[in-house]
C-alpha cells in the first residue's frame, strides 16, 4: 500500500486553483452517462449528492434513516465557521487555517486545512442563497459569536440549530435534484459491503430495511459520507443509528484507516443518570461564550452551588488557561473537568461533574438576553434534568462526540481504493488531533458542495471502464458474501442482547481509550475485546428473520462491526506514544498534566491497512510543515 | 414506578393490529420514555419474542424521527416536545399507558409503531426549495435580512418533519408542514422568485398524497414540538390566494418578475 497525498506544489495560497486548473474535466455530454453512488446524506453527503446531480452526474443516493433529512448533522447545536472577517475582528483565510491546524495540535495537512479555510467563505454564500436562515444583527447583517480555542468571532448560526437548518439547506437542493430526476433517492437502505472489481471501487451491497432484501448497485465511482464512530463507545452524543460499518467494511476491502484513535470526547454532555443509558445529550460549546466553569475547592463538598461562596469556588478553566478561559478546546477542556473530578472535587450524583454557570451574564447582561442566545438549550436541560438553569447552575460531564479519524483519503478526497471518495466526519483528513468546535460542519459542507465535485471529475476522465460480465460475476458474490453475513447473525440464537455487548465494549474503551491512555489499559483492552467479540458470535441473541423490517438485527450488524473496530482503535492509541490533541497518552504529560507531543517520532498520519486474521498494519504518511513552524500547543 | 403499557403490534402494513398490554420493570422518573420501552425490549429479546418496533435516532429532539401517539395525543401530554424529550417523571407509577402509531392515509403503517412518512418528502420536492446551483452565489452581507424577518423565517424553518400535525388532524391534513415551509422560503428574499410556483406545487402534491384539508381546528399546532404557529397557515392561505392571482395575470406564460415580487 502506498500513501500518495496528492498535494499540488506551490504556495499555500495557490494550491487548490493549480489543482482545479490541472484536473481533467468530463464534459456534459459524458456526465450523463456516468453513475456515482452516494452514501449518506448528512451535510457531506446532501451536499455532494445535490451538487453532483446538478453537474449532471446521475446520482443514486443512499440513508439509512427514513428521511434524508434525518442524518445526525441534523443535530449539531452551535455553528459554522467562516473566514468572513465581518466583525473585522482580525479574522482572515491565513488565521482560520493556523487556529485550526494548531487546533489539531498539527497533526493535519498544512495544504487540505488551508483549502478548508479557503473555500469557508464560500459555502455561507451558498447557504444563504439557499434560504438558510442564519442569525442576523438590527440592520441587516450576518450575525457572529465565538467558539472554543479562537480569539475572534467567526461562527455563524441558527439560534442552536445550526446543523438542523444547514442540513435542510442541503436537503431541499437534494430535493430539487430528486424532483429533476438527477438523484435517485433510496432511504431506509444500509450500505453492508463494497463492490471492488479490478482494484477500482464499483459499488455497494445493501440491506433494504423495510424488506430485508440485499441488493447490489453498481456505478462508475462511490463516495462514503457516512459520518464518525462514536458511538463505539456506546455512551456518545451520536444519534442512535450513527455506525463505523460503511467505513470499516470499505476498509476491509482495502481502504486504509487513519487516525482511528483520534477520538473527541466534548466536555459540556449532561451527565448520565442510568447505566443502560446510551444516549448523551450535549449542551453546546457556544454556552461556554457566556457560562464559567467552576467545582468547590473543597474535594467531596456536598452544598448546595447557592451556598458555596465566591472564595470556595475553582473556576478552573480561568485559573489554568487564563488567555482562553473558558474557551479552551474541547480536549483541554474536557481533560481538565476529569482531573477535577478525579480530584474528588466533582458534583452531582457519583461526583460526575461539573458546573457550567450563568450567574454572571445573567446579572451583567439580563435575563432576556441569555434566554434569546440560549433559550431551547436551557429548554433541553430543563427537560431531561428536572432542573431550571437560569437558576441553578448546569451539570457537565464529558461525553464521546466526535470522531477525527476515519477512512484515509488524498488531497482529492479519495481513499486508497481508486474510485472510493470519502467525504465529512467519514474521512480522517483536516482537523488532525482535534477538531474545533463548529468546524465539522464548515468541513461536510467544504467536501460537499465544493471539493468532491471537482476532484471526483477528475478521477472519471481518467479511470478505465468497468467491464460488464466481470460485474455481474462480483456483484452476485458480494450479495451472496452480505447474505451470509446476515445469516450468521440470526444463527447464534443466543442469551444476551447485542445491547449488552455494545455497553461491555464501550465501557472498555472509555476506560482504557478515553480521555487517557497507557500501554497497560490499552493491552488489556487489546486482550478483553477479542474475547468479547468471540462470546458475540457464540451468544448473541437476534430475533425475527432476515427477510423482514427488523431493527435489532440491524443493530446487531453494527455492533459487530463495533467489536472488530474496537481493536483497531486500541492498537492505533498503542502506536502514538505521545500525547497530542484528544489523544492523551499518561506516559506522555509534564509534570503539571499538560500533554507531551513527539514531533520527532509522531508527525505522521497512521494509516492501518486490514489484514485477514493477522494484526493490521502500520503505514505512515509524514507530515510536512513548510508553511507554520509546529510549536507547543498553549491556551495558557 | 412500574407501568402497565399497552402497545399497538402489527406485523406489516396489510395485516391487522391489535393492542398488547406489557408491564415494565421498574422505571427510574429520570428515564426518557424511548429508555423505557428500550428496557421492554431488551426482556422481549431475552424471551425470545419480536420487539416492539419503534423509530428514534438523535433522542434530542431533533431528527423527527420519534414519533409515538401516547395516551391518544402525539408525542403525548407535554406540549412543544417530541416523544424522545418526554421523562418518566411524567407519569405516576402504575399508570396505563397507551402507545399507538401515526394514523393517517398518506401515512402507511411499515410495522408495529412505525410509519412511512416519504409523502413528506415528496412534498418536499415538489417544490419545498430555492432553486440555485452551487456556486457562484453572492456575498451572504449582500443580501440584508432584518433581524425580525431573520427569526420569523427561523420560527418557521425549525419544523422537524416528524408528521405530527399530520396525526394530531383528524383531515390527516399537512397543511402546517406546507406552511412552515411556505413562510420560511416566502419570508426571506431569496425565495420571492419562485413562491407562486412553490406554493401551487406543493399544495398540489398535498392533495396527491392523500393528506386531508386544514380544518382550523389547530390541534396541529398544539402536538407541533416545535411550536410551530398556526398564523403561517395564514401566510400559507395568503400566498396560494396570491399564487392564483399571479398565475391568472399570465395564462401560460412565466411570471413576470415584477409580479413576483411583492
Amino acid at each position: 500500500m502506498t500513501l500518495d497525498p496528492k498535494i499540488p506544489p506551490g504556495p499555500l495560497e495557490t494550491k487548490w486553483d493549480r489543482r482545479r486548473f490541472t484536473e481533467r474535466l468530463v464534459s456534459p455530454g459524458n456526465k450523463r452517462r456516468l453513475n456515482i453512488i452516494v452514501v449518506g446524506t448528512g451535510l457531506a453527503g446532501a451536499s455532494a449528492a445535490s451538487t453532483l446531480g446538478q453537474l449532471g452526474y446521475q446520482v443514486e443516493c443512499f440513508c439509512s434513516q427514513d428521511s434524508p433529512r434525518r442524518a445526525h448533522s441534523i443535530a449539531a447545536q452551535g455553528g459554522i465557521n467562516a473566514a468572513k472577517n465581518y466583525q473585522d475582528d482580525g479574522d482572515s483565510v491565513a488565521r482560520l487555517f493556523y487556529d485550526t491546524l494548531k487546533g489539531g495540535d498539527f497533526r493535519s495537512r498544512e495544504a487540505n486545512v488551508y483549502r478548508l479555510a479557503q473555500v469557508s467563505t464560500q459555502i455561507i454564500d451558498q447557504c444563504v442563497a439557499l434560504g438558510v436562515p442564519f442569525a442576523r444583527e438590527y440592520g441587516g447583517q450576518l450575525a457572529n459569536r465565538s467558539f472554543g480555542g479562537v480569539q475572534v468571532a467567526r461562527t455563524f448560526y441558527c439560534r442552536g440549530q445550526t446543523g438542523q437548518q444547514l442540513l435542510l439547506g442541503a436537503y431541499s437542493a437534494l430535493c430539487w435534484q430528486i424532483e429533476r430526476g438527477q438523484v435517485t433517492m433510496r432511504p431506509r437502505t444500509e450500505m453492508l459491503d463494497l463492490i471492488v472489481i479490478d482494484g477500482h471501487a464499483r459499488g455497494i451491497v445493501v440491506r433494504d430495511l423495510v424488506t430485508g432484501r440485499i441488493t447490489a448497485h453498481m456505478a462508475q465511482a462511490v463516495v462514503l459520507a457516512t459520518g464518525g464512530y462514536g458511538n463505539v463507545y456506546y455512551r456518545s452524543t451520536n444519534a442512535s443509528s450513527c455506525n463505523v460499518t460503511a467505513t470499516f467494511r470499505a476498509w476491509k476491502h482495502g481502504a486504509a484507516f487513519a487516525n482511528p484513535c483520534f477520538t473527541q470526547i466534548h466536555p459540556t454532555a449532561i451527565p448520565p443518570v442510568d447505566t443502560h443509558q446510551a444516549k448523551l445529550t450535549l449542551m453546546s460549546e457556544s454556552l461556554r461564550n457566556d457560562g464559567r466553569l467552576w467545582v468547590p475547592i473543597a474535594p467531596a463538598d456536598r452544598r448546595l452551588p447557592e451556598e458555596i461562596p465566591l472564595s470556595e469556588r475553582d473556576y478552573f478553566l480561568e485559573r489554568r488557561y487564563p488567555r482562553f478561559g473558558n474557551l479552551v478546546p474541547r480536549d483541554v477542556a474536557s481533560r481538565a473537568v476529569k482531573a477535577m473530578c478525579d480530584e474528588g472535587r466533582g458534583v452531582g450524583p457519583g461526583g460526575h461533574g461539573v458546573y457550567l454557570d450563568f450567574a454572571d451574564v445573567i446579572e451583567r447582561q439580563g435575563l432576556g438576553v441569555v434566554q434569546e442566545r440560549y433559550g431551547n438549550l436551557f429548554e433541553m436541560y430543563q427537560r431531561i434534568t428536572g432542573e431550571d438553569a437560569y437558576r441553578v447552575p448546569m451539570r457537565i460531564y464529558p461525553a464521546p462526540h466526535y470522531t477525527m479519524g476515519g477512512l484515509w483519503v488524498d488531497y482529492n478526497l479519495m481513499s486508497t481504493i481508486p474510485g472510493l471518495f470519502v467525504i465529512g466526519e467519514a474521512n480522517f483528513a483536516d482537523h488532525g488531533a482535534n477538531r474545533l468546535g463548529a468546524s465539522s460542519l464548515m468541513q461536510g459542507l467544504a467536501d460537499g458542495y465544493f471539493i468532491l465535485p471537482y476532484t471526483m471529475g477528475h478521477y472519471l476522465a481518467s479511470a478505465p471502464p468497468s467491464p460488464s460480465a466481470e460485474e455481474q460475476r462480483a456483484s452476485c458474490a458480494a450479495v451472496e458474501r452480505v447474505t451470509g453475513q446476515v445469516a450468521n447473525l440470526l444463527r447464534a440464537n443466543g442469551r444476551r442482547t447485542a445491547a449488552s455487548f455494545h455497553r461491555e465494549v464501550g465501557k472498555i474503551l472509555w476506560d482504557h481509550c478515553g480521555m487517557a491512555r497507557s500501554r497497560t489499559g490499552l493491552t488489556g483492552a487489546l486482550e478483553a475485546i477479542p474475547a468479547l467479540r468471540e462470546e458475540f458470535w457464540r451468544d448473541v441473541a437476534v430475533p425475527g428473520s432476515g427477510e423482514a423490517f427488523n431493527q435489532e438485527l440491524e443493530y446487531a450488524g453494527r455492533v459487530a462491526d463495533f467489536l472488530e473496530f474496537a481493536e483497531l482503535l486500541c492498537h492505533d492509541a498503542l502506536h502514538r506514544e505521545e500525547s497530542c490533541g484528544a489523544h492523551f497518552r499518561e506516559e506522555y504529560q509534564t509534570t503539571d498534566g499538560e500533554p507531551q507531543r513527539d514531533d520527532d517520532r509522531f508527525a505522521h498520519v497512521a494509516a492501518w491497512e486490514y489484514r485477514r486474521k493477522e494484526s493490521p498494519v502500520l503505514h505512515k504518511e509524514p507530515l510536512v510543515f513548510e508553511f507554520v513552524q509546529p510549536t507547543t500547543r498553549s491556551y495558557q | 414506578m412500574k407501568f402497565t403499557l399497552k402497545i399497538w403490534r402489527q406485523q406489516g402494513p396489510h395485516d391487522a393490529g391489535r393492542l398488547v398490554d406489557y408491564e415494565t420493570e421498574e422505571v427510574s422518573p429520570d428515564m426518557s420514555f424511548l429508555e423505557m420501552l428500550d428496557g421492554v425490549n431488551q426482556r422481549l429479546i431475552l424471551k425470545g419474542e419480536d420487539p416492539v418496533a419503534f423509530e428514534h435516532d438523535c433522542r434530542e429532539g431533533i431528527c423527527g424521527s420519534c414519533s409515538l401517539v401516547i395516551n391518544g395525543v402525539p408525542h403525548g401530554p407535554e406540549r412543544g416536545m417530541a416523544t424522545c424529550q418526554l421523562y418518566m417523571r411524567r407519569f405516576s407509577g402504575g399508570d396505563v399507558i397507551t402507545i399507538e402509531p401515526w394514523r393517517a392515509r398518506a401515512f402507511p403503517i411499515v410495522k408495529d409503531l412505525v410509519v412511512d412518512r416519504s409523502a413528506l418528502d415528496r412534498l418536499m420536492q415538489a417544490g419545498g426549495y430555492i432553486s440555485v446551483n452551487t456556486g457562484g452565489a453572492v456575498d451572504g452581507n449582500v443580501l440584508l435580512i432584518g433581524k425580525e424577518q431573520a427569526e420569523t423565517a427561523m420560527d418557521a424553518a425549525s419544523c422537524i418533519g416528524c408528521g405530527a400535525c399530520v396525526a394530531a388532524c383528524k383531515n390527516a391534513s399537512a397543511t402546517l408542514f406546507v406552511a412552515a415551509k411556505i413562510a420560511h422560503l416566502g419570508t426571506v428574499p431569496q425565495g420571492k422568485p419562485e413562491r407562486a410556483r412553490r406554493v401551487a406545487a406543493m399544495m398540489e402534491a398535498m392533495d396527491r398524497e392523500g393528506f386531508g384539508v386544514c380544518g382550523n381546528q389547530y390541534e396541529c399546532e398544539a402536538v407541533c414540538p416545535k411550536r410551530i404557529s398556526t398564523r403561517f397557515i395564514a401566510v400559507l392561505n395568503r400566498e396560494y390566494l396570491r399564487a392564483g392571482l399571479v398565475e391568472a395575470g399570465s395564462p401560460g406564460k412565466p411570471d413576470p418578475l415584477q409580479a413576483e415580487s411583492d
